[in-house]
């Protein structure tokens, strides 16, 4: 089986974000960068299938030359080969990054594309429905489960209060939810491993851009703590402030 | 991390950032957990052996021919900082295995030993120990009175007794460190099964420091090994030296991610910690051990970050390293002091990391030389003057 994995190269949820002049993009210096982590899961899920059943896994990512990085974090994983679609900067219209890419993966007559319900820096969830809409193969979204057997897939998803089953034929696009698997670490040796396998860089054809980010604003500074008082007498001011004030009752 | 002050990382290549990034979230995902309740139990966590096997932590500077990593010396570092920055006990662990026992088989063992054992090693198969220090020789390890009497046919017995083991208990395999002949110039090495008859090992009870880790007095009677146990290379006192070389080197390292464990506790804790109606990190008194403990870190990091370069470019003195282990063990053992001071009184607890750390420290103060004996190895290098004896 030939699998995809598209991958985004995001900034850790631990680094502390500061807005670029302009305020439409952020800081790039001393901000630490990390695969984003949906996009492991589906990383996981591509090597467990590989490693089942056989095949390949290319990695693939559309950015500038840092994505390599990322992408060699897939290779340390244990991704036999990688992808890098070059630009510039970093596109944010979903439809013109997806283009690019259904471009490569329609070339590449992969079996299964995978990838992460969402990157953790644009919360878009968009990227998976529209590869699967310029591939025109089955897209299936946040999946927790995944079984493959005779070219059909069967996936499970969690909905409000349940479970949903979906299968569907190969190929398709899945997208990976937390609760896939547990994704493995780049091992020591897997790391030095990385440096010898293939890295392809090709311009990215990317398509027409209809979104754009106009500005980006910092979350307002939360408001301080307040001691309403203490023991029971303070009970009644709590729930009113609760109710009214913070409206959670 | 709040504790790169100075853009280290700048300094680092994609590799050695990988790497680091790989043993950090190993050591949050299975270590932090668990270490605190391991370190009031005074149990290693040994279940965790397979996991950094499978992830190249041991030897992981030894050459992929042998099953190794082959990573280069920076990047070993930043595994014991790593390690550390979990628990002392558990980069000891490494350090031991990878530095004491897989180091001398590589560098004085035959082609044989090294095909055995090194594959071995690296997957966690084999555990090993190293036996050199006894219980009357500590600092001065050329007075050691174990023995290896070569008989008629070429094999070896061995009869003395070695403490303060590290993985003693635990160890499949023991770098044996024993005298053939009258003075210290005889002393060889034997990698010694530790199912041989003769041979046992007990842990030492009653540690109130490196309480996750195996601490063990080995004693040898009548132990028979055959020729192929001796190291072929090893000669003299100063071949266990050259390991513990190897051992301060990722010590140095190490001491440097048991500070940083401290510091970020203790700048977390400052911040959210309210005292006088404010976080106790807007007192000067606080900001003052802060600004200590992130000045001398940043020193520290400085210091590693270049002797592993020499290391790397094979220029490195024995000299260097034990300036390195000094000054970062004892900065790392001030920061764990003052860090569980600016805690309070939570500060006692197992539930935070900075009373372990300072525990753990006073053994690493102590053990691969003291503090002292590389104050003296230093003093000896400017001057020219031995003031050992």
């Amino acid at each position: 089986m030939k699998i995809a994995v598209c991958l985004k190269r995001v900034p850790d949820t631990e680094t502390r974000i500061t807005i670029a002049p302009g305020g439409q993009s952020i800081v790039d210096a001393g901000v630490k960068f990390i695969l984003n982590p949906y996009d492991e899961f589906a990383v996981e899920a591509a090597l467990q299938l590989k490693q089942a059943q056989g095949g390949e896994v290319v990695a693939i990512s559309l950015g500038p030359d840092v994505v390599q990085e990322t992408l060699r974090t897939a290779l340390a994983m244990g991704a036999d080969r990688a992808i890098q679609l070059k630009t510039d900067g970093n596109p944010y219209d979903t439809i013109a990054v997806a283009s690019a890419l259904a471009a490569e993966l329609k070339s590449g007559g992969y079996d299964l594309i995978l990838l992460g319900k969402m990157a953790i820096d644009d919360y878009n969830h968009a990227m998976a429905p529209a590869l699967g809409e310029l591939l025109d193969v089955p897209s299936v979204s946040a999946v927790s489960k995944l079984t493959i057997a005779d070219g059909r897939a069967t996936a499970e998803r969690e909905v409000e209060g349940g479970v949903e089953v979906v299968t569907f034929p190969l190929p398709a696009v899945v997208s990976a939810d937390k609760g896939l698997n547990k994704p493995r670490l780049p091992t020591l040796p897997g790391i030095m491993a990385a440096k010898k396998k293939p890295m392809e860089s090709k311009p990215a054809a990317l398509g027409a851009a209809k979104v754009v980010v106009r500005t980006l604003t910092p979350p307002p500074e939360r408001p301080a703590g307040r001691i309403l008082g203490e023991g029971a007498g303070a009970v009644p001011e709590l729930v009113r402030l609760l109710q009214t004030e913070a409206k959670v009752l | 991390m709040s504790t790169d002050f100075f853009d280290i990382d700048g300094a680092l290549t994609e590799e050695e950032r990988a790497v680091r990034d790989s043993v950090r979230r190993f050591v949050d995902d299975r270590v932090l957990p668990v270490i605190g309740q391991c370190y009031v139990d005074g149990r290693f966590p040994r279940e965790l052996i397979p996991e950094m096997a499978g992830l190249g932590l041991f030897g992981a500077n030894l050459p992929e021919e042998y099953g190794c990593a082959g990573l280069n010396n920076v990047a070993y570092g930043l595994i014991m900082q790593e390690l550390e920055r979990g628990d002392s006990g558990i980069r000891s662990f490494a350090s031991v295995q990878g530095a004491l026992v897989m180091y001398p088989i590589y560098a004085f063992g035959s082609e044989a030993q090294k095909r055995h054992y090194l594959p071995k090693m690296a997957s966690g198969e084999i555990i090993g120990c190293f036996g050199l220090t006894e219980p009357d020789y500590g600092s001065n390890p050329s007075g050691m009175i174990t023995t290896a009497r070569e008989q008629g046919d070429g094999s070896y017995v061995l009869n003395g007794a070695k403490m303060w083991i590290t993985n003693g208990s635990t160890a499949q395999a023991a770098i044996i460190w024993a005298k053939t002949g009258a003075d210290d110039k005889s002393i060889r090495g034997f990698v010694v099964p530790t199912d041989t008859k003769g041979f046992s090992a007990k842990d030492q009870k009653g540690k109130l420091s490196l309480r996750a880790s195996d601490t063990s007095e080995l004693v040898l009677q009548d132990v028979c090994v055959p020729k192929t146990a001796v190291l072929p290379g090893s000669g003299g006192l100063k071949s266990p030296l050259m390991c513990l070389t190897q051992a301060r080197y990722g010590i140095s390292w190490g001491a440097i991610g048991a500070a940083m464990a401290c510091y970020e506790e203790a700048l977390a804790y400052s911040k959210t910690r309210v005292m006088f109606d404010r976080p106790i990190g807007g007192f000067q008194l606080q900001q003052q051990r802060l600004a200590d403990m992130i000045t001398e870190i940043t020193k520290a990091q400085l210091l590693s970050l270049h002797l592993g370069r020499l290391k790397d470019a094979g220029t490195f003195t024995p000299q260097q390293v034990s300036m390195a282990k000094r000054n970062n063990v004892d900065i790392a053992t001030n920061i764990a002091r003052e860090a569980r001071r600016l805690l309070g009184a939570n500060g006692i607890l197992a539930e935070y990391s900075a009373m372990r750390h300072m525990e753990n420290l006073e053994s690493v103060y102590t053990y691969e030389g003291t503090h002292d004996i590389h104050t003296l190895i230093l003093g000896q290098a400017v001057t020219g003057l031995n003031a050992f004896n």
